[in-house]
């Protein structure tokens, strides 16, 4: 209740939830709303927008409906930022939760791999692993799940080390629980609110990552994605601003709204886990 | 002593990062389907079965695996990173050749968005919850939301093509014939649109973190005290506030930097900025891997040198830390 109150009343919170919901309804209805798909060449290439009945984005290089492709793309840019955050978690919640909780070499161990992961320059290892393993969907989504997990490490690290020395932790070792047990049942879910900020942050930043492959030439072939659309747009860009202009906006609309609801749910879950976000 | 020893151990443990990096590529390598002689090939190599028997040989694929890799790092580790049949270039010349305009590019995108953002924070944690802090704080959030290479691109169309103020295309003007001061003014003149688009997101991250930092160092006792004193308001926040509050936020520019480079490859591909980021985009497409993973691995050692560099920087500013270590 107190937690809804919080977030409703933070406006920047409630404004970023509205325009998900808005771009969530468009991915999902996209097949009904667009049947001829992102591909269909509708009308005569580059017709400039608001110019022609039922094509108000216009068309692009090939005739295709660019607002098609932007609600087609939309479905995309949702799909490999959940699925690829998700995956981080996996990845980074174990092995934070390892090393915060025994310590000592575990904890050593597990901090210097980490700290090399953070050490390569990211969107380089995404670009190599998305080339060296072919564009696909599971590819870019496993590169970015790769280079995005290590602050998670980190922060449910430093989570689970301040959280077992608490008394409640020792009288769970006193009642004789296992280690296993006080980890997953006693220590883990009090450190759920910090990551799922941090996991609403990083669905952003994957919707970024993924647009930013997908103009290099990096996207799955078969696939309509906004960063597609804006790098097929890039050497035609002085004749026909509109193509790279509305897949970028959208994209700004959506990871702002990722950024805001992120902001909402930091302010409404914890007041001062702000501090403790960064890595 | 302390900083001879510090600098010996933050380069001891960048040669293990790049060694680690270097073993990485090799089993980069053996992870693309087809055998990693056709892939370093490329497209180029698989019409010439004689290259291809050139490079069985040079990686040893006869070899039991460990001897593979040896041979790969060892071949790294001399500064050998192979050959770009695409471009016929050794794959070291291809990258020094293009480094420079990168660290142009980097350098000046990462003063900017540092002074930038800083004296963004410092204004917006003066003025926290007024107009001034709300515009700040709202134009930081719309950068850190806005993909580099559509900001980059939209830079292009108002500056570049509608209002022509500035080049959006290439590192000088061809074929000018400009030497000395002309050129270095043309070079400057191209370089302003890359740097700003590049430095705009990590602006908005620097000016967040001084504003939080700022703010929060402002809680502090000995700002208190400062204020008891009598000092006047502008003095404690350059003195006393902003000298501590820049800890945090050297650490993160540091870390940032490496991300820079990586941006870097957008940046110059909107731009066709003649850098290494651009030689990584023009090889994506020719599936030239043996220069990918080159301009990989400098990208990473570029980063490694950023953080050494930042680790001192910090040395400096706080004298405390080289007490500890």
């Amino acid at each position: 209740m107190t937690f809804w109150k919080r977030f409703i009343t933070n406006r920047g919170a409630l404004f970023g939830l509205a325009i998900l919901i808005a771009v969530l309804l468009l991915a999902l209805l996209a097949p009904l709303l667009f049947p001829r798909g992102p591909w269909a060449m509708v009308q005569r290439p580059f017709l400039v927008p608001f110019s022609t009945d039922g094509l108000p984005l216009g068309t692009d290089t090939l005739g295709r409906d660019v607002l098609a492709g932007l609600v087609y793309g939309a479905r995309v840019s949702l799909l490999v930022g959940l699925v690829s955050t998700v995956m981080a978690l996996l990845i980074g919640v174990p092995l934070g939760a390892l090393a915060g909780f025994y310590g000592k070499w575990v904890d050593e161990a597990a901090m210097r791999f980490t700290e090399f992961f953070q050490t390569i320059p990211n969107f380089a290892l995404a670009i190599v692993l998305v080339a060296i393993l072919e564009p696909s969907l599971t590819s870019i989504t496993i590169a970015i799940a790769i280079v995005s997990w290590p602050p998670v490490a980190r922060l449910v690290r430093a989570e689970v080390m301040s959280v077992t020395r608490r008394e409640y932790v020792d009288a769970a070792r006193l009642a004789g629980l296992s280690n296993m047990h006080i980890l997953v049942r006693q220590v883990l879910p009090n450190t759920v609110s910090p990551i799922i900020v941090m996991a609403s942050l990083m669905v952003a930043t994957a919707i970024l990552l993924e647009s930013s492959l997908s103009f290099l030439g990096l996207g799955d072939p078969n696939i309509m994605s906004w960063g597609f659309q804006i790098g097929a747009a890039r050497t035609v860009i002085r004749s026909a601003w509109w193509l790279s202009f509305f897949p970028g906006a959208a994209i700004v609309l959506t990871v702002l709204a990722l950024n805001l609801i992120g902001e909402g749910l930091n302010d409404a879950l914890n007041p001062h886990l702000s501090r403790k976000g960064r890595s | 002593m302390a900083i001879a020893v510090a600098i010996f151990s933050r380069l001891l443990k960048a040669a293990i990062t790049l060694l680690a990096i270097a073993i990485l590529n090799f089993f980069l390598v053996h992870a693309a389907p087809g055998d990693p002689a056709t892939v370093l090939a490329g497209e180029a190599g698989a019409a010439d079965p004689q290259m291809i028997a050139d490079l069985k040989a040079r990686f040893g694929l006869d070899q039991p695996f460990y001897i593979q890799l040896a041979r790969y790092v060892g071949n790294i580790m001399t500064l050998d990173l192979g050959y770009s049949f695409r471009q016929g270039q050794p794959v070291l010349d291809l990258i020094m050749e293009r480094l420079p305009a990168t660290l142009i590019l980097t350098l000046t995108a990462f003063w900017i968005s540092l002074l930038a953002g800083v004296a963004l924070g410092v204004a917006a944690s003066a003025r926290v919850g007024k107009f001034t802090d709300t515009l700040i704080t709202g134009a930081a959030l719309l950068f850190y939301a806005t993909p580099l290479y559509w900001a980059a691109l939209m830079a292009v169309l108002v500056f570049s093509v509608q209002l022509g103020w500035l080049p959006g295309f290439g590192y000088e003007t061809v074929g000018s014939g400009y030497g000395g001061l002309a050129r270095a003014w043309d070079i400057l003149k191209h370089l302003i649109l890359p740097a700003l688009t590049l430095g705009l997101f990590f602006m908005a991250v620097y000016m967040r973190m001084t504003r939080a930092s700022m703010l929060e160092v402002a809680q502090q006792d000995f700002v208190k005290t400062a204020k008891a004193k009598g000092l006047a308001p502008s003095i404690i926040r350059r003195r006393h506030i902003l000298r501590n509050a820049l800890l945090p936020v050297v650490t993160l520019a540091g870390l940032q930097a490496g991300q820079l480079v990586g941006g870097a490859v957008l940046t110059e591909t909107v731009f066709a900025w003649p850098g290494i980021g651009r030689l990584m985009f023009e090889s994506l497409a020719a599936r030239d891997y043996n220069t990918i993973l080159g301009v990989f691995l400098v990208s990473a050692a570029m980063v490694i040198v950023f953080n050494i560099i930042t680790d001192l920087v910090y040395r400096l500013i706080d004298p405390r830390i080289g007490q500890k270590a």
